[in-house]
């Protein structure tokens, strides 16, 4: 069981005990440097060692700093540095708690690693094949984050809470005396502290990376509208932060860290009529060039209809917002999770 | 099975505690009962304090080789090297870097008090001995204190502390010497050893003794440190606080009987901790000790398994019922690479294929039988 500390994988945890399984807690120690906060800090740790012994099962902690650091936190700093938009959240599911995490587990003798995530394992009748399908709490559902999993991973995947909402799953924790019944979610990225707006991220990428002031350049004129003070914390589609100086509103469009220019546009010239997608993953059988499917490109955004093509994905319902090279693009048949890919 | 001790387990472990000696215990119980007195105080329960407090003393700076006055009790090993290193070095910490010098492979309690003293490390070569020719170098007349340790915790590695004592008098005359005999008190005759060092730490649950109580021995040469506590006048001025009585009396006894039966327990945990590592590399291909068994106390193994993580390895032994540890635990209770391997010239990597096994006073021919049908099942194991 991944207990993070938090109330998802503490009443996973209790759920799992009810139905009769023999489970070890374990808390992964990934980070532990400045900025600690998040998901996986020292307090969390003692969290979930509260609620191992509140729930009677033995607690451990499994020191993976090294690797968290080699597979998601360079990777992110390097990201930015290319002025890419690195998910860290889904490297750190891909490397650690879905390989490192769930080969341990195996080499240890358990049949499977549970986690809290708000996403569902079924498993299809006939072929016994895992299927992964989106969380029973559409406002919470946590399957973008899982989409890189394979079936290889997912038969030994257990996820306790998709079934249930939020709010059922709070209120199951307080019915359980567990500790962490009305902790707060973590939102941020663990290794960055918390704090409001670009600071906490400026300053830890400050101390890894050269940050380079930009300039702003109009899509079609090349005229210079304005400047950042860091290119390489600038994502495209973004709106707010990007000091310019001609009026209307203006959004970033492209990120040239080589040249430090970031060329912005009206909405209008936000939208595309394809994603090109690299690095894609498929849960099960590799989804054929021109199927439809549902794509997603954030942990929350809207599931737009497109097609599959040789290189990525076109819009179905006509031109939408292109996708931030560097972020996850995660694909459905219906509330089902078929593959992922990563924009290019 | 959250937590709660088996008395079937095979422990070895000692070198992160020890369980109580009954001559402890026994000394101990009065005081957490109607012996409650303070020491600091004029009416006679505080009298029968005192009195308790001064036998302890002098009993346990016997052991020592100083005079009862020369002892200051403390709440431990980690307090005692806070105070000889703050307490030799805390004016001039702000002032200039180096005055304070201590080995790579130190306790965390000298090393990061050290380094909050903005002192510096000397290297140790592959076994993890201190780099007599490296201290030499560093010795100047700025230099305040040099602290090595007797033995180490993680691989029982043991330092030439005559040398040192030599090397520091002849380089750096006006400096103090500190030695941290946390470890070493427990199968050493410290007092014999530290001789001509300034400083000796000692630490009361290493040796049969309980947890919160330690000593520091403070020579006349010492007799300037200035105290980290401060408050009531407590140990000539030196610690400030009533002291822990009950622990202070129960470590006296531990030492007593740790020193009365000492050589005879050498003989005997030397025997078990042979059979233990001849029995573990007979039996698992890939095995090797971290230091040559005549450079070390034996009473501490630390064994390199070879394609294995040792936070597996561990919990796979738990599992089997035996308890061993490797590197030391950060604050979040994960394992860190133990940071004398690395001193020693192991990769991180290598670092983590590191177990400790230590066995002490209480250990028996059951622990051995244990670890020898657990280790090679374990390893097998992981190694798939």
């Amino acid at each position: 069981m991944g207990l993070s500390g938090g109330v998802d994988s503490s009443v996973a945890a209790a759920l799992l005990q009810e139905d009769g399984h023999e489970v070890v807690a374990a808390t992964m120690k990934l980070w532990g440097g400045a900025g600690d906060s998040g998901c996986c800090s020292v307090g969390d740790v003692e969290d979930a060692r509260r609620v191992a012994a509140r729930l009677g099962i033995d607690h451990h902690v499994f020191n993976f700093s090294d690797e968290f650091e080699q597979a998601v936190v360079a990777p992110y700093a390097k990201a930015h540095a290319l002025g890419l938009t690195p998910n860290p959240c889904i490297e750190c599911n891909r490397h650690l708690k879905f390989r490192r995490f769930l080969d341990r587990a195996v080499r240890l003798g358990f049949d499977a690693v549970a986690t809290g995530h708000h996403a569902r394992v079924l498993t299809e009748a006939g072929t016994g094949r895992p299927r992964l399908l989106r969380g029973r709490d559409g406002a919470k559902d946590q399957s973008y984050v899982l989409s890189m999993l394979t079936v290889r991973e997912l038969g030994r995947v257990l996820l306790p809470v998709g079934e249930m909402t939020k709010d059922d799953v709070r209120a199951r924790a307080l019915a359980l005396g567990l500790p962490t019944a009305t902790k707060p979610d973590s939102q941020e990225v663990c290794f960055v502290a918390a704090g409001r707006g670009q600071g906490p991220r400026q300053r830890f990428l400050a101390d890894r990376i050269e940050l380079h002031p930009g300039r702003l350049v109009e899509l079609g004129t090349g005229a210079v509208v304005g400047s950042v003070p860091a290119v390489e914390l600038v994502t495209v589609g973004q709106r707010r932060g990007l000091g310019f100086s001609s009026p209307g509103r203006r959004y970033a469009l492209e990120v040239d860290a080589a040249s430090a220019t970031v060329v912005v546009g009206s909405e209008d010239d936000l939208l595309t009529d394809h994603v090109e997608l690299i690095g894609r993953t498929w849960v099960a059988d590799e989804l054929a060039v021109g199927a439809a499917a549902l794509a997603q490109a954030s942990a929350h955004g809207r599931p737009r209809p497109v097609r599959l093509t040789e290189t990525g994905v076109d819009f179905l319902e006509g031109p939408d917002r292109r996708v931030a090279p560097g972020q996850t693009v995660a694909l459905y048949v219906g509330d089902e999770v078929v593959g992922s890919g990563t924009a290019a | 099975m959250s937590g709660r001790p088996d008395a079937e387990v095979a422990y070895l472990d000692h070198a992160a505690t020890t369980p109580m000696c009954a001559e402890a215990v026994s000394a101990m119980l009065p005081f957490l009962a109607d012996r409650y007195g303070n020491p600091s105080g004029s009416h006679s329960v505080a009298r029968f304090a005192q009195r308790a407090l001064d036998d302890a003393r002098e009993q346990l700076a016997g052991l020592l080789g100083t005079s009862p006055g020369g002892l200051v009790f403390t709440s431990g090993g980690t307090e005692s090297d806070n105070l000889a290193v703050f307490g030799v070095a805390g004016e001039s910490a702000g002032r200039r870097d180096g005055a304070v010098l201590c080995s790579a492979v130190e306790h965390p309690a000298v090393l990061e008090a050290c380094r909050a003293a903005r002192g510096r490390t000397v290297a140790v070569d592959d076994r993890g001995v201190i780099d007599l020719a490296a201290l030499a170098e560093v010795l100047d007349e700025h230099v305040r204190l040099v602290s090595v340790m007797l033995v180490n915790n993680e691989t029982g590695v043991r330092q030439p502390l005559g040398a040192v004592v030599s090397l520091v008098r002849e380089r750096a005359p006006a400096a103090l010497v500190h030695c941290d005999a946390v470890q070493a008190f427990a199968w050493l005759d410290v007092a014999v050893l530290s001789a001509g060092v300034d400083l000796v730490s000692v630490s009361g649950h290493k040796f049969g003794g309980p947890k919160g109580v330690g000593a520091l021995v403070v020579s006349e040469r010492a007799s300037g440190l200035r105290p980290v506590l401060y408050g009531g006048p407590q140990e000539r001025e030196r610690r400030a606080g009533t002291q822990n009585l009950p622990g202070i009396v129960a470590m006296a006894a531990a030492g007593a009987a740790t020193a009365r039966d000492r050589e005879a327990a050498k003989a005997r945990v030397g025997a078990l901790a042979t059979r233990l590592v001849e029995g573990i590399c007979g039996a698992v291909p890939g095995v090797k000790e971290a230091v040559p068994r005549h450079d070390r106390i034996e009473a501490i193994c630390n064994l390199a398994v070879e394609g294995v993580e040792s936070e597996e390895l561990l919990m796979v032994l738990d599992e089997l019922g035996v308890c061993a540890s490797a590197g030391s635990a950060c604050a979040s209770g994960a394992i860190e690479p133990s940071h004398v391997l690395v001193a020693m010239g192991c990769s991180p990597e290598q670092a983590k294929s590191h177990v400790r096994l230590s066995l002490g006073h209480a250990s028996t021919t059951y622990d051995i039988d244990r670890a020898l049908l657990a280790f090679p099942k374990a390893v097998e194991r992981l190694r798939g």
